[in-house]
């Protein structure tokens, strides 16, 4: 009984039953789902294919924004819904650099690194933006990010004079793709790195802990000599830096841009990968293993669906189904009733013996 | 305190912003009525520029139509919304514009404003996408036969002449116009026809990655299919993407025949290079129509029809030249 209560109560109980429960159904529907096959590209490189490897894939950028989010969340007790919008501005910044303002350039005008660590700049510029609104001006995190949320589609237009460039050089779809030699997609590795940066940082800094203190309880918190403004703001600079990444995917997917569509509604796959991971969406504690695993669960599911043949602009409607059952699992009332269903069960088998 | 303050500031700079707005189309003309020396006045009501590069393109034809030199002195608003639209049509009419051109956001909602504009003496020409109003209230309007353009690229799929037909229908905003018009033809022939099957048929919603991840999937299924019907350049690109990552070869004489749709200057570059087969043309270039009609409403002449449905093309690979690309890419 209580090693069972140990594994309810454990935060990753929630996305590894998801998981788990995505895997059966897929495993009884076809049992071809898990089959993972060498193949060559077009390009003639081996590479690898298969659903897991799709959904490894294309969740990675979710995979990505949720280490943020899980963090902004966590501090601010809030949620910003502008990183889709901010994806396209770090994005178009970026192809701004490569493409020196020309829409169809010969080669690119700058190094990659270059650009990607310019967007890095203007990701932050914008996570900063965010969290002084949040941390120093005390505005609630959704109201804050909305000014993003309904600019930053034209900001990012803007950027580029309303052109729509694309960049010439093979070797940028190499980080939304494959490196030649390599079969396994180039995001995997890109969010392996993230994943060990945040490790690092939770683990050799304080940065977790005053986080999660900040959202627990943010007057006593001061009182300990941290300073919650500050820890706010770093972890809307955090997301910020991760938007970048995620841009730099997103774009080199497929050497372009469109401002309207780009990432879209990509916040509310983020803040459901958070929901998902079983963290409190009103702040204090987190498990940030427990939101990327909610990220690729999210990504597990739309796989599914597509292959379901499911209307793709029917997506949002399962999706609010997820949300409604962890809205109601998490529900103390629920937990509640839960806990005393799981008190009486025993009791009758003993009875019935 | 502070909130309260910085709830005032923000309120008023939106207030600001939307005088800024509202005011910026029409004060450019503002004092024009002593000064506009027989120019021809035109409000240009649109969709904001960047929805896609149809409408940059579109956006960039119509700015250099409706210049100085050429007589006229235009003034432009754009939205996505139709409420705001009408609200610049309003503001249009009370600086008594000789003709309203109008690409609407919405169908409906259109009358009130359109008869004011009657009563005003102002001309309204639609372009681009039609309403629902009383054709009386508008003096012309210049649109795509959508239907045509799917009708003219499901035939050229069909003199492909193909032993089957194993077709991804990768379709646009469902609801939409493009969307019905390109999508009906396609569904007609699968319908008609017993080699012609889809193996999928998805909206993408325009998007490129959706399309990739559409393609991905049937992929990963192992499904064949020997056709990419794509509803715009966008997600033809993100299929391709998907298909060249799987090493499905797709163009002119391989595996896979691509279609698109807009004549975007890449897509065309990429039939010209053979990747694709098939795109289909959605003339954004109706200018010189509204010119012409403009100049016969001046003249006093009638027109003789009032709808006028604008050529458009579909280019093939194997027949597209350089000239194709670089007089219709946009």
């Amino acid at each position: 009984m209580s090693n069972l209560k140990k594994i309810t109560s454990n935060q990753l109980f929630i996305p590894l039953m998801a998981l788990i429960l995505l895997a059966v159904i897929n495993l009884i529907n076809d049992p071809g789902f898990f089959k993972v096959t060498l193949g060559t590209n077009n390009a003639g490189y081996p590479v690898l294919s298969g659903y897991l490897i799709t959904i490894l894939d294309y969740g990675s950028e979710l995979g990505i924004l949720a280490i943020g989010m899980t963090l902004v969340t966590a501090a601010s007790g809030g949620q910003d819904i502008s990183v889709g919008a901010t994806i396209a501005i770090a994005g178009s910044a970026m192809l701004r650099v490569l493409c020196g303002g020309n829409s169809r350039p010969e080669t690119i005008q700058a190094p990659i690194i270059v650009a990607f660590l310019v967007a890095c700049v203007v990701g932050m510029l914008c996570g900063a933006f965010n969290g002084a609104l949040v941390a120093l001006f005390k505005i609630q995190p959704m109201i804050a990010t909305l000014i993003l949320f309904t600019a930053g589609r034209s900001i990012a237009a803007w950027i580029n004079n309303n052109e729509l460039p694309i960049v010439p050089d093979p070797k940028f779809s190499y980080f939304g793709g494959f490196i030649p030699g390599i079969p396994i997609p180039t995001t995997v590795f890109i969010v392996a790195i993230c994943i060990v940066i945040i490790a690092l940082v939770l683990k050799f800094t304080n940065l977790g802990l005053y986080t999660q203190a900040v959202g627990i309880n943010e007057s006593s918190s001061r009182l300990n000599g941290i300073n919650p403004t500050l820890i706010k703001f770093i972890s809307f600079v955090i997301l910020g830096l991760c938007v970048a990444v995620a841009a730099l995917i997103k774009v080199s997917r497929l050497s372009t841009i469109n401002y309207s569509v780009i990432a879209k509604d990509i916040e509310m796959d983020a803040i459901l990968a958070v929901a998902l991971g079983g963290n409190s969406l009103s702040g204090g504690k987190f498990n940030m293993w427990s939101s990327i695993l909610g990220a690729y669960v999210i990504q597990f599911l739309t796989t599914t669906l597509y292959k379901f043949n499911v209307q793709s602009d029917a997506l949002a409607a399962y999706k609010a189904v997820v949300v409604i059952l962890l809205v109601v699992f998490s529900a103390p009332t629920v937990r509640d009733y839960m806990a005393q269903l799981f008190k009486k069960v025993p009791f009758m088998r003993k009875e019935a013996a | 305190m502070m909130k309260r303050v910085l709830a005032v500031l923000m309120a008023s700079a939106m207030t600001l912003s939307l005088v800024a707005c509202g005011s910026a189309a029409p004060a450019s003309s503002g004092s024009a009525p002593a000064s506009s020396g027989g120019k021809i006045k035109v409000g240009i009501i649109n969709n904001d520029p960047n929805e896609s590069g149809y409408r940059t393109a579109n956006d960039a034809d119509l700015k250099a139509k409706f210049t100085e030199a050429n007589g006229y002195e235009a003034s432009f608003a754009y939205s996505l919304k139709n409420d705001e639209q009408i609200q610049y049509a309003q503001n249009f009419i009370q600086d008594e514009v000789d003709y309203l051109l109008l690409s609407a956001a919405d169908t409906a909602g259109w009358d009130s404003v359109l008869k004011d504009a009657q009563a005003a003496g102002v001309k309204v020409i639609l372009f681009d996408r039609t309403i629902d109003a009383d054709p009386s209230l508008y003096e012309a309007s210049i649109v795509s036969d959508m239907a045509k353009e799917g009708q003219t690229a499901v035939d050229w799929l069909a003199g492909q002449n193909l032993s089957e037909y194993n077709v991804i229908h990768i379709q646009g905003v469902m609801g939409s116009a493009a969307q019905q018009g390109r999508s009906g033809a396609l569904d007609a022939k699968v319908a008609a026809e017993s080699n012609w099957n889809i193996v999928k048929q998805q909206t993408a919603e325009w998007n490129a990655e959706k399309a990739q991840q559409i393609v991905q999937s049937v992929i990963d299924a192992g499904t064949p299919f020997n056709v990419i019907y794509a509803e715009n350049d966008d997600m033809a690109k993100g299929a391709v993407a998907a298909l060249d990552a799987a090493g499905i070869s797709h163009g002119v004489g391989k595996d896979v025949v691509v279609m698109g749709f807009d004549c975007n200057k890449w897509a065309l570059e990429e039939l010209l290079a053979q990747n694709w087969n098939y795109d289909g043309q959605c003339n954004p270039f109706q200018s010189s129509y509204i010119d012409d009609i403009i100049k016969k409403l001046e003249a006093g002449e009638t027109l003789s029809e009032k709808t006028i449905i604008m050529d458009e093309k579909g280019f093939d690979a194997t027949t597209i030249t350089q000239d194709d690309v670089d007089n219709y890419g946009i």
